[in-house]
């Protein structure tokens, strides 16, 4: 059967996809942000999941204001990199899984998560970024990739409780199917920022750094952050940390952490990172 | 002061991007949107103003656009996503975006970022910012 054996956490800051783009990692600045993740991809070179989850959002590129799913489930067979006003990044073409990703929409939705299955979408910086990260710059994605699109965009994104509950369900959904798969699911998003409005700038470490403590030993303690609470504390942008939750809902109760890291800033972010194993 | 008519109104500085802003600013997005491919953002460059006529924006929400008031595009309707591809079509990025919001210098916004960004002390509730 397919299982589950890692969560992956990770900022997605487009200044991070331009600074690769552009070839600046090599300044002190982007060396700061990147040293952070050299070992992670050592790790994940080593594990060689077969499929990832990546939960994600999407950011006025495959969704307009004309509808805004909650939850939206890539099934396609390929997802193109967007034009997001820069032209397209120059990353690979990633790949799904159409297979496994049909399997889990089924057995979500009869889970009673109402998930949006969608055919055709092409993936911006917020799901190519922490591509990046984790496995650097590729001719080719080492493997395929299931979208998972939430909606923190237009307020209210569902709850961390809500998304805690799904990560469940895609658990549920992944250990059900027939093949023996290893497959890691990546949370990103946030941490800490804000980019729009007089306060933009916003950064509350603290707050950051108690919210990785709780994800990797005491996961209640971030479902019940309410949204309000995000938006004063972490930053208008910092809601975007319940895709987190999603990611720590499909791993074990109790986890091991083997990798974090945290720096401010990048661009206008606080960049958070987290590896937590599943051992039972 | 008026009394906060939402829990996030309190929140100093910020437009929180609900339902009744996205169908205030539908227009405003919808046009943002357009700017994701080339051939839109070249004509939008060549005439802006006939451009823009093509969406259904008010009086107010036109100017902001020609104008690039940032902030008050948000307080029409627009989403940051959204008005960030304004910023991308006129050679901004996200963080030059923000730091035109913050009413500093993009060298004063980074600098403050450098230092550890805006410190949530003195900035989480708007009866903190009445006090300055």
């Amino acid at each position: 059967m397919a299982r589950i054996v890692a969560g992956v956490c990770s900022s997605h800051v487009p200044a991070i996809g331009a600074a690769i783009d552009l070839g600046k990692t090599q300044e002190p600045y982007w060396t700061r942000v990147f040293s952070g993740f050299e070992e992670s991809k050592r790790w994940i070179e080593e594990l060689k999941p077969d499929v990832c989850i990546v939960v994600f959002n999407d950011h006025a590129t495959a969704f307009s204001m004309d509808f805004v799913p909650t939850f939206a489930l890539g099934c396609a067979s390929e997802f193109p990199p967007a034009d997001e006003g820069w032209g397209p990044r120059p990353v690979p073409v990633v790949k799904g899984h159409p297979k496994l990703a049909a399997h889990i929409a089924q057995s979500v939705i009869l889970d009673e998560f109402d998930l949006t299955i969608v055919n055709k979408m092409e993936v911006d910086h917020g799901l190519t970024v922490p591509l990046n990260l984790m496995f650097g710059s590729p001719k080719e994605w080492p493997c395929p990739v299931i979208p998972l699109a939430v909606n923190v965009v237009l307020f209210p994104p569902p709850t961390g409780k809500r998304c805690f509950n799904l990560g469940r369900a895609i658990r549920k959904a992944v250990e059900s199917y027939p093949e023996d798969l290893k497959v890691v699911i990546f949370g990103t998003g946030g941490m800490s920022h804000q980019i729009s409005g007089p306060r933009a700038g916003f950064i509350n470490s603290e707050f950051d750094k108690n919210f990785l403590d709780a994800l990797a030993t005491d996961p209640q303690k971030a479902i019940d952050i309410r949204h309000v609470e995000y938006m004063r504390e972490a930053g208008a942008e910092g809601i975007e940390m319940v895709m987190w939750l999603v990611m720590r809902g499909a791993l074990d109760d109790d986890v091991k952490e083997v990798r974090r890291f945290y720096t401010v800033p990048a661009s206008n972010t606080a960049v958070g990172h987290l590896i937590l194993e599943n051992v039972g | 002061m008026t009394e906060a008519k939402k829990e996030y109104d309190d929140i100093p500085g910020t437009f929180v991007f609900d339902q009744e802003r996205s169908r205030q600013g539908y227009g405003i997005n919808a046009f943002c949107m357009t700017l994701l491919k080339d051939e839109n953002r070249k004509a939008f460059r060549a005439n802006e103003s006939a451009y823009l006529d093509q969406f259904s924006l008010t009086p107010e929400q036109k100017d902001s656009i020609l104008q690039r008031q940032w902030n008050r595009m948000l307080e029409l309707g627009g989403n940051i996503y959204f008005t960030a591809k304004l910023g991308a079509t006129d050679g901004l990025s996200f963080q030059q975006v923000a730091a035109k919001m913050t009413g500093s210098t993009q060298e004063e916004y980074a600098a403050m970022m450098l230092a550890g960004g805006r410190n949530p002390n003195g900035n989480r509730s708007k009866s903190e910012w009445e006090k300055r």
